[in-house]
């Protein structure tokens, strides 16, 4: 318990004194999560969208993918990425290992099958015959889709609210892949580990609260958002 | 300005490779109000569907104000589809409030916010619910969700309105008070609607033509008088409430009356066809009054069925009577005849109606 | 059922254009960032910036490599990437031309991928030594023994609590080698597997009041918190030689071989070996690693030694100036 509260106290001088390389290992963990949600979204919305309504041959195998993916333990996915990007695999000319574009590249194979079930389902949830009155209604294939994304805001808030948290609390494929080099590519997740391992479980406990309160942040944020959307 | 609206030339529509539609012909003229009645699963939805332009043909041309419809150019689809709208049988709103809802086909086309937001409270002023516009959608009655989807169709100044049973889902009262007001806004605004139902009420109270729909074809269209009281062929007759249908056979014709021998008793009826056709003697039971044994008021003209009363069936305002006899008549009679004759089940009764109520309908061998 | 079959097939399917966009953009960001990572540097760029490093996790968590790094990309201008991983793994990295140099403690191991052509240019770095801790009232009476095998012996027939890594690292691995020269096969209630780094298994042998194998750099770095003491030291098998090794450029082209020759110099070099000199001399009173610059194997850290903890470095050439390669 004595533990647990020096490792609070550690937390709030760290933010407190605006300690330098927290700071920096804080922001990098929001960027790099933030940044593979957001294309996790660009691709996920559009394909969750296209598997709800259009059929086509293998759909049903595409869809076990997609929902199988949600599922996958992320290291594993870390573990592919790696051997892919390594100089001895078939990407290494890339040069991508161990640099924060490998930690969003596998954070966003992590996200985007979590947000592709996620719309998907949400879409699926909709009385087809709403398409069909907004079509009577004179919408063309883009106003449809934008209608039917504010229509299952809640469910889509939730995929975002899981496809980010999954990704921010992820440590197994951020350190494969990224080698928790200070500066480039340590966040907060790999950081706690690292400090673990050193044995300085204040610190350790200090950057767990700090991702604690940072996850918690966004997600209220998202959950105030969803929420007053509900209200409506 | 080309008379027809609408118009359909051969088409077919299929599903899961089934045909559900096949119209040779169908022409829907500039301001009319048409009603397409059928049962479920008659394909009046998929006429309905087809004529908004929201499904595709399999064969057959579909003219829309004298333009061949090109389905495969979506662009051209979505012009034709923004001069017209639709209003289904369930309100479906989105999760917004009702102003929103109301302006959202306007916001599809594009117009700008402070002339949409005119549109938009005149139609909410219109239809009575100007006090719900910030209300949420999911918080309304079926009567107003019905009329902010009716609103929401109207806003746009459609050519075409289609309605989809949009007042099926509502309670008889909010039903009969809504499609008066309906009627109402299509007179004014002289829109051509097309009205999709299964009620030979609301068929009949919106007046216009009526085309009657049975397995997927149009088996009949006329005026909602010609189509009720004078359907042509047995199942629209059915359809449209002609309970009465007695078989028989022409044996003559003269001065305008045709004699149809129905096995146990012969019926005179108006109309003009060959001997030794094979026919039913249609009747609305409206047209048919029925007296004791005693009370034989026959005129001149009128048909007389004898028989018993098998059943009575009590209704708002009437009284449904089954009889059996040398022939089964259906007829309806109000509660002050019903009281006055003391009609029982069993008891001997004449049912009687005059040549010029009847119809005949062609019998072709079923 | 009606066929809104029809009217759902010409549904959405994302314009392709919008797709080809959000693709480009997906590559576009990893190489940005990439290139971004590489940017983040400091004056002079020679050509070919970044050095992957793989070394151990107990390296990187002495803290030494925090001290050293900085010094030596201020000075080149290179960016110098730690990957610290299990001992295995780093060597692989070798294996695999995944990893520009390598800065392990495995001496055999090292051997053997020199000998197969994956690595070139072993040389000696430094060393320290392990040791095995224990509680103060030391339950098995091991204390003052300079022999490893016998004192596990004696934990075992005591039945004392006993921490290991468990973890397939050198230092789990010298532990076993212990083991194995008692002929015992380690088990039972007193024998505690925590399949972790050095710093967590310490800290747990210290709550459960348990003896450890321990590098004396971690020992040194958590002393005053675990209250562990030394009690067996200087078995010649706790001699712990950290080497540099450049992976092959003839076998793997892509690696970086200017770099790595650059970190090698500069780690052997007298600046550097200074600093591995002083290393925490004044945090803990005692050095954490010995410099070795230059000298043999058979050369370094021979025991018996004495000083301030009973052990003194051993004859050897002094850490002097570069190429000893040349």
């Amino acid at each position: 318990m004595e533990l647990i509260w020096n490792g609070i106290t550690q937390a709030l001088s760290l933010l407190l004194q605006g300690n330098p390389q927290v700071l920096e290992i804080a922001l990098l963990s929001l960027e790099l999560s933030g940044l593979a949600t957001l294309v996790a979204l660009v691709f996920g919305v559009p394909f969750g969208a296209l598997l709800a309504f259009k059929v086509f041959p293998g759909r049903g195998f595409t869809v076990t993918l997609v929902n199988t993916g949600m599922g996958v333990p992320p290291v594993v996915v870390g573990l592919f990425v790696s051997i892919v990007l390594w100089r001895s695999g078939p990407l290494g000319f890339l040069e991508l290992l161990y640099t924060p574009g490998a930690i969003v590249l596998a954070q966003f194979i992590i996200a985007f099958p979590v947000i592709t079930g996620l719309t998907m389902a949400a879409l699926q949830q909709i009385d087809p015959k709403l398409l069909l009155q907004l079509k009577g209604l004179g919408a063309s294939r883009i106003q449809l889709v934008a209608v039917l994304l504010w229509e299952t805001r809640l469910p889509m808030l939730a995929a975002i609210i899981a496809g980010f948290g999954a990704v921010i609390s992820e440590v197994g494929a951020v350190m494969m892949v990224g080698g928790n080099i200070l500066g480039h590519t340590r966040v907060l997740t790999t950081a706690t580990v690292l400090e673990t391992r050193r044995g300085n479980f204040e610190v350790a406990i200090a950057l767990g609260l700090i991702l604690l309160a940072l996850t918690f942040l966004i997600t209220w944020l998202l959950t105030l958002f969803q929420q007053r959307s509900a209200a409506r | 300005m080309n008379e027809f609206v609408l118009e359909l030339h051969d088409v077919a529509v299929t599903y899961d490779s089934r045909t559900v539609l096949d119209v040779p012909h169908l022409a829907v003229s500039r301001g009319e109000v048409l009603t397409l009645l059928g049962e479920n699963g008659s394909g009046k939805t998929t006429l309905l569907r087809l004529l908004g332009l929201l499904v595709r043909p399999i064969r057959g041309r579909v003219v829309f104000c004298g333009e061949e419809v090109d389905f495969g150019s979506a662009r051209r689809l979505l012009e034709l589809r923004r001069r017209m709208a639709g209003v289904m049988q369930e309100a479906l709103l989105c999760r917004m409030n009702v102003r929103q809802n109301v302006a959202l086909g306007l916001r599809f086309r594009g117009l700008p916010k402070p002339e949409a937001q005119q549109r938009v409270d005149a139609w909410l002023e219109r239809l009575s619910i100007s006090h719900l516009d910030d209300r949420p959608a999911s918080n309304l009655s079926g009567g107003e969700a019905q009329r902010t989807s009716l609103a929401r169709a109207m806003v746009v100044d459609p050519e075409v309105l289609f309605l989809d049973e949009p007042f099926a889902a509502l309670d008889a009262p909010t039903r009969q008070s809504l499609l008066q007001e309906f009627k109402d806004v299509l007179a004014d605004s002289g829109v051509t609607a097309i009205f999709a139902t299964h009620d030979r009420g609301e068929a009949l109270g919106l007046g216009g033509r009526v085309a009657v729909l049975v397995g997927g074809g149009v088996v009949q269209v006329g005026s909602a008088e010609a189509v009720f009281s004078r359907p042509e062929r047995a199942d629209v007759a059915r359809f449209v409430g002609v309970e009465t249908l007695i078989p028989g056979r022409i044996t003559g014709e003269a001065g305008g009356l045709v004699q149809v021998d129905c096995g146990e008793v012969q019926l005179e009826v108006e109309g003009d066809w060959e001997a030794g056709e094979e026919v039913y003697v249609a009747v609305r039971p409206e047209e048919i009054e029925l007296h004791d044994d005693a009370d034989h008021v026959v005129g001149p003209g009128r048909n007389v069925v004898g028989g018993r009363v098998a059943k009575t069936v009590p209704a708002e305002t009437h009284f449904r009577v089954e009889i059996d006899g040398a022939a089964p008549v259906v007829a309806v009679v109000s509660r002050a005849r019903y009281r006055d004759l003391a009609l029982k089940t069993g008891q001997s009764v004449q049912a009687s109606f005059a040549a010029r109520a009847a119809h005949l309908i062609q019998r072709a061998g079923d | 059922m009606p066929p809104f079959g029809a009217s759902r097939e010409e549904f959405l399917i994302p314009p392709l254009s919008l797709q080809l966009m959000a693709c480009s953009a997906l590559l576009a960001v990893p190489l940005t960032l990439a290139g971004c990572g590489q940017a983040r540097e400091s004056a002079e760029a020679p050509e070919h910036k970044a050095i992957i490093l793989a070394t151990t996790t107990s390296t990187q968590d002495s803290g030494l490599l925090d001290e050293l790094l900085p010094l030596f990309e201020e000075q080149t201008g290179y960016l110098v990437k730690p990957i610290a991983v299990g001992t295995g793994e780093a060597l692989a990295m070798g294996e695999r031309g995944d990893a520009d140099v390598l800065l392990a403690h495995a001496p055999a191991r090292e051997k053997e991928i020199v000998a197969a052509g994956f690595v070139i240019n072993r040389r000696i770095v430094m060393h320290n030594d392990f040791l095995i801790v224990g509680p103060e009232e030391d339950p098995a009476g091991i204390h003052g023994s300079d022999n490893g095998a016998e004192s596990v012996e004696r934990i075992a027939e005591t039945g004392t609590r006993f921490t290991s890594r468990g973890d397939d690292s050198g230092t789990h691995f010298l532990e076993m080698s212990l083991w194995d020269a008692a002929a015992l096969d380690p088990g039972g209630d007193w024998y505690i597997s925590t399949g972790q780094g050095m710093g967590a298994t310490l800290l747990i042998a210290a709550e459960m009041r348990a003896y450890v194998l321990t590098d004396r750099a971690t020992y040194l770095a958590l002393r005053d918190r675990t209250g562990l003491v030394p009690h067996v030291e200087g078995d010649p098998l706790f001699l712990n030689i950290y080497s540099v090794l450049e992976v092959n450029p003839e076998r793997f082209p892509e690696v970086n071989s200017a770099g790595a020759r650059a970190f090698s110099q500069f780690i052997l070099g007298r600046e550097a070996q200074e600093i591995i000199r002083r290393f925490g001399v004044e945090q803990f009173g005692q050095p954490l690693f010995f410099p070795d610059a230059g000298k043999s194997e058979e050369s370094v850290g021979a025991f018996p030694r004495d000083g301030p903890r009973g052990l003194t470095p051993a004859p050897g050439r002094a850490p002097d100036d570069l190429t000893p390669w040349s």
